[in-house]
Formats: C-alpha cells, structure tokens, sequence
C-alpha cells in the first residue's frame, strides 16, 4: 500500500551552469537564468510503501511523517534562496530534478524503517510542470 | 532516473458517433456524447518522459524542447478545432478520449527522435483528463 502526504514551501532558485558562459545559459534556461534569481510555489508529495500496522490500522501516522517532512524539508527550504541557503545548491543547479534528488535523500533515512519504505517523491515546481524521483528504481504507473 | 510531466491544455469539440451502427444504436451508446451537433471539453493533457539528470543542465528534459513538440503536434492541430470535421485522423476513427490519446501518443512517439536524437529522454506516457472526471492513460510502450 502506498500513503502520500503533500507539503508546500515556497523559495526562490537561479538556473545557471557558471562553467557556461551567458548567452550559453540563456539559452539553455531561458528566463530561469536570471542571475537575480525568482520564486515558486513548490509543492511536494512524498509516497511511502508499507502495510498497515494490525494494531493502529496505519503505515505510518501522517502526523508523524508532517513532521519528518517539515523538519527535514520545510524548514530548511521554505523562504530561502536555494542557491544560496540551501546546500548542496551551493554546487548543484537546483533544477526540479535535483530537488526531487535532494529531498529523497534527506527523507529516506528517516523513513525506510518498520517495513516501511519511501516509496516517490513528487515536486511541482508549477502546476504545469512536475517531477517524480523514485531513488534507484524507475518509476512505475 | 527521473520522470518529468508537463501540463498542457487545449479546447475542442467532437461527437461521438461510428458509422458501423445504425443511428438508434449510437444515440444509445454513446447517449448525449451523440448530439449531432457536437460539443467541447478543455482537454488537460499531460506528457511524460523519463530519463537521467543531463550532467551540464541538471535537467533530464528541456521543457521547451518538449512545448515547442506539444504545440506543433498537440495544440496546434487540435486546439479550438471540431476533431471531426478538421483533423484527419479522426476522419474514420471515433473521437473518444481513447482514441485521442492514442494518436497524441502516437504522434509524439513518431517525432520524438527529431527533438531529442539522443539516447534520454524518453516518451513514458500520456494522460488525457477529458473532464476533471473522466481520466485516460496510455505508456508509448502500448502503441507501434
């Protein structure tokens, strides 16, 4: 069975190799490569397998898995500057993809536990345009 | 490996009705779909590709690349149109949602290779929501 909770923060991002040169970036970014940088809406849906618990009829309390998301994710990324408060952005383009990435590493330590595992993570970086990261499997339907 | 969807719409109209039946047996399959003059939906489609992050860009799609497809082969032959009466593949096949996702996914699979030459990414899959209700999806892998 799979249980999906969603939780949005909202940040500002710049995509842009600095191993390319300007034009090269437009190009390939095109107004996403505006050094001042701009905003979305994330909004992010984490999956997790796993079979209810006999006794609690639950996967997992999705009290429990809001507050592993806000505290690994949300808090970390809501109202930040990506590229500049939020590592590895430092380094890496924070394009849809790698926050996809990103945020599944920082969730599935904390949640491949009790025969539980994560299991997709979604992010919306529009309503028009969306990710899914399954880790080292490829997504199914 | 990622799986990157984009979102698209457009508004047509269409009838249902196949002339292998007679006029009473359509109007009783396919019931207010069967109104001969018509009617429209704002179709939501949704197309999917998948592949590994491209190590220069950190995107495994170039979306605009992928729009520029979508608008040649989806929106502009089918966006305010009578599917019927103005798109040749439906001159002998039903317009249902069926049909159309299959001949978007069709089209898309058959240009893919002059957008993206490259190995990834890859067409996935379609998704046609016909009305917020009425949801259809077919892989690439499903069709030649």
């Amino acid at each position: 069975m799979v249980i999906t909770r969603k939780v949005e923060f909202s940040a500002s991002h710049v995509c842009r190799n600095p191993q390319l040169s300007e034009p090269e970036n437009g190009k390939l970014f095109g107004l996403a490569a505006n050094p001042h940088g701009h905003g979305h809406n994330y909004v992010v849906e984490v999956s997790l397998a796993g079979e209810p618990d006999p006794v609690t009829g639950m996967v997992l309390d999705l009290k429990e898995l809001k507050e592993v998301l806000n505290r690994e994710v949300v808090e970390l990324y809501d109202h930040r500057f990506l590229n500049y408060e939020v590592p590895p952005f430092d380094r890496v383009i924070p394009t849809t993809e790698n926050i996809a990435r990103d945020i599944w590493r920082r969730l599935e330590p904390h949640l491949n536990q009790g025969g539980r595992k994560l299991h997709s993570v979604r992010v919306y970086e529009t309503a028009d345009l969306y990710v899914d990261y399954c880790g080292d499997e490829t997504c199914s339907a | 490996m990622f799986r990157v969807t984009r979102r698209y719409e457009f508004a047509a109209s269409h009838r249902l009705h196949t002339a292998q039946l007679s006029e009473e047996e359509n109007r009783r399959l396919y019931g207010k779909c069967n109104h001969p003059y018509g009617h429209g939906h704002n179709y939501v489609v949704e197309v999917s590709a998948r592949g590994p992050a491209d190590g220069t860009t950190g995107r495994a799609v170039d979306t605009a690349l992928l729009d520029e497809m979508v608008a040649r082969q989806v929106l502009d032959r089918f966006g305010h149109r009578n599917l019927n009466a103005e798109v040749e593949a439906f001159e002998r096949v039903v317009p249902t949602s069926e049909n159309l996702a299959v001949e978007i996914c069709r089209s898309l699979k058959a240009h893919w290779k002059k957008t993206f030459p490259a190995e990834w990414p890859k067409l996935e899959k379609v998704r046609i929501a016909e009305t917020p209700r009425n949801i259809f999806e077919i892989r690439a892998d499903e069709i030649e």
